[in-house]
């Protein structure tokens, strides 16, 4: 090439390709809406069942657990009104995992439009967490009907605790999602990986037994690094907010646990920044590596 | 080298400097792969130039032919000004909104009906939820399949498929058209149809740039012609002499 191009004014260019990351997607919301809808239209098509296998799933989960823990382990009778405190965490827990594994694969999942269109990348691993969100509002109802039947006397502080818990899990699993998702699209061990996470995520917070049992058998300083988990922080603030107005008011919560969740929630947003950034890096290579 | 006179009256819609795209062929897809093959010290990738050193200035209202032979970078190049491609070295700009019908129909879904996924796919081009409720029954009439609009997507026929795909994407708002081999959508009649749509929309002031292999089609379609050669620009002017310089090669 011998004659380049002559220099312009560049105002009013932009560089395609190149968005402002989580803020477009607010930007292209109904978009979002719209995928919303697909996925969650799609999810059981096909099915005989259909929606009702997003009560079955935990149902079953419960059951299990409950007979395995609550009768054979004997939790039933040491912890007051064990069914509640199980089902609670259980289903935040399930939250959390569903919406962290299916935001990590929403890119590859995608893959089919990401390589011809382009559109803010991280529609997708926001929509699996409201996707996830959806399928997680009956069994909140639910657990919200149980309490009530069983005399729950919640205060203002619990109640909001409940939101606090919420936005902790949510905002991990997005940033997390995007984190590990970004990088599912050239290596896909990340999804196996995530995969492992997810198992352990259930047993390193208290959602099967009390965080006392935890207490009894490690150091203080250890105990401290469990309770600072912001997974465990958001699943006693839910025990806080379901089942704990619902005991005799004996049974103990953890030390200072609204600063944890707020520790917890600030180590949230930390880590959906980095997810956001690790994304920005990637994305640049998803259309070739998909 | 030839070149156009200067066609472009208004500011341009597409500018392009420099513009270098390699592609890396991983050899390796796991952690693991890459960690032994490091060990080994075997190459973990080789990379290949999709594009080099590539300028062009498009205007508004211009209707731009990409030319070349397969594997020429016509497709990575129209990659690059959509955005789903970012380029390795050089600059990308464009200006008002660009929409691609590069493989119309990739944001369809088969178990969604074909109302659902017009305004999906309208929304995935750009659209907003009042612009496509506008242009809904424009898109509809124009695909020609009014009556199995609530039917799913994936009892369509192919051809009702692609016309329903094609007329969500040319009734998109847009400044800039990218359009790379989709004029071979459906039976002759609506070929003829979907030219004139273009035709209009290039009367309209739209600004196009237009990949396809039929060379005569796309001659008389685009009054300039860009012929890529191996990822580099060997001819840009006008498009029939473009498409002489490529049978002669």
């Amino acid at each position: 090439m011998t004659d380049s191009v002559p220099p312009l004014d560049l105002r009013g260019f932009t560089r395609p390709g190149q968005g402002s990351g989580l803020f477009d997607v607010i930007r292209r919301r109904y978009l979002l809406s719209l995928i919303v809808r697909k996925d969650v239209g799609v999810r059981y098509r096909g099915s005989v069942l259909g929606w009702i296998w997003s009560y079955v799933k935990p149902a079953f989960q419960f059951v299990v657990f409950f007979f395995a823990l609550g009768v054979f382990l004997r939790l039933n009778n040491s912890t007051e009104v064990y069914p509640v405190y199980l089902f609670s965490g259980m289903i935040l827990v399930n939250l959390f995992n569903e919406a962290f594994s299916n935001s990590t694969r929403s890119l590859v999942d995608n893959g089919a439009l990401i390589k011809k269109i382009f559109l803010p990348r991280e529609l997708f691993p926001v929509s699996a967490t409201i996707v996830a969100i959806i399928n997680f509002l009956p069994q909140a109802l639910v657990t919200l009907i149980v309490c009530l039947f069983v005399g729950w006397h919640p205060t203002l502080v619990k109640i909001v605790g409940l939101f606090v818990a919420l936005a902790i899990v949510l905002v991990l699993a997005t940033g997390l999602g995007m984190l590990f998702g970004a990088m599912n699209v050239s290596f896909r061990d990340s999804q196996n990986f995530v995969e492992l996470i997810v198992m352990v995520v259930t047993w390193a917070s208290p959602v099967l037994y009390p965080w006392t049992a935890v207490r009894s058998v490690l150091p203080p300083w250890l105990l401290e690094a469990y309770l600072l988990n912001p997974i465990t922080s958001a699943v006693e603030l839910f025990h806080a907010g379901f089942w704990y107005p619902t005991t005799s008011g004996a049974p103990e919560l953890p030390p200072h646990l609204m600063l944890n969740a707020l520790v917890g929630l600030a180590v949230s947003i930390l880590l959906l920044g980095v997810g956001q950034l690790v994304f920005k890096r990637f994305e640049g290579r998803f259309a070739q590596d998909l | 080298m030839p070149r156009t006179s200067d066609t472009t009256t208004h500011a341009p819609r597409i500018y392009l400097r420099n513009v270098s795209k390699r592609f890396r062929l991983r050899h390796t897809h796991s952690f693991k792969e890459s960690f032994i093959a490091a060990l080994r010290g075997k190459q973990l990738s080789t990379s290949f130039d999709a594009l080099h050193d590539v300028n062009a200035v498009i205007g508004e209202g211009e209707s731009v032919a990409l030319l070349g032979f397969n594997g020429s970078g016509k497709s990575t190049l129209l990659k690059l000004i959509s955005g789903v491609l970012v380029p390795d070295d050089g600059d990308v700009l464009t200006r008002g909104r660009i929409a691609g019908l590069i493989e119309v129909g990739a944001g369809f879904h088969p178990d969604l009906s074909g109302r659902e996924n017009v305004y999906l796919n309208g929304a995935i081009l750009g659209m907003t939820r009042a612009e496509i409720d506008a242009r809904f029954d424009e898109i509809v009439t124009f695909s020609e399949i009014e009556q199995f609009i609530d039917t799913e997507v994936k009892h369509y026929s192919s051809g009702m498929f692609l016309r329903l795909a094609f007329s969500v994407a040319i009734h998109t708002e847009v400044d800039v058209l990218l359009v790379d081999e989709i004029l071979s959508v459906g039976d002759e009649p609506f070929q003829r149809k979907c030219l004139a749509k273009i035709r209009e929309l290039q009367r309209a002031g739209k600004t196009m740039v237009v990949v396809s292999h039929d060379l005569e089609m796309v001659s008389s379609l685009c009054g300039r012609g860009i012929l890529l050669e191996h990822g580099r620009v060997v001819f840009d002017g006008d498009s029939k002499d473009a498409v002489s310089l490529m049978r002669s090669r």
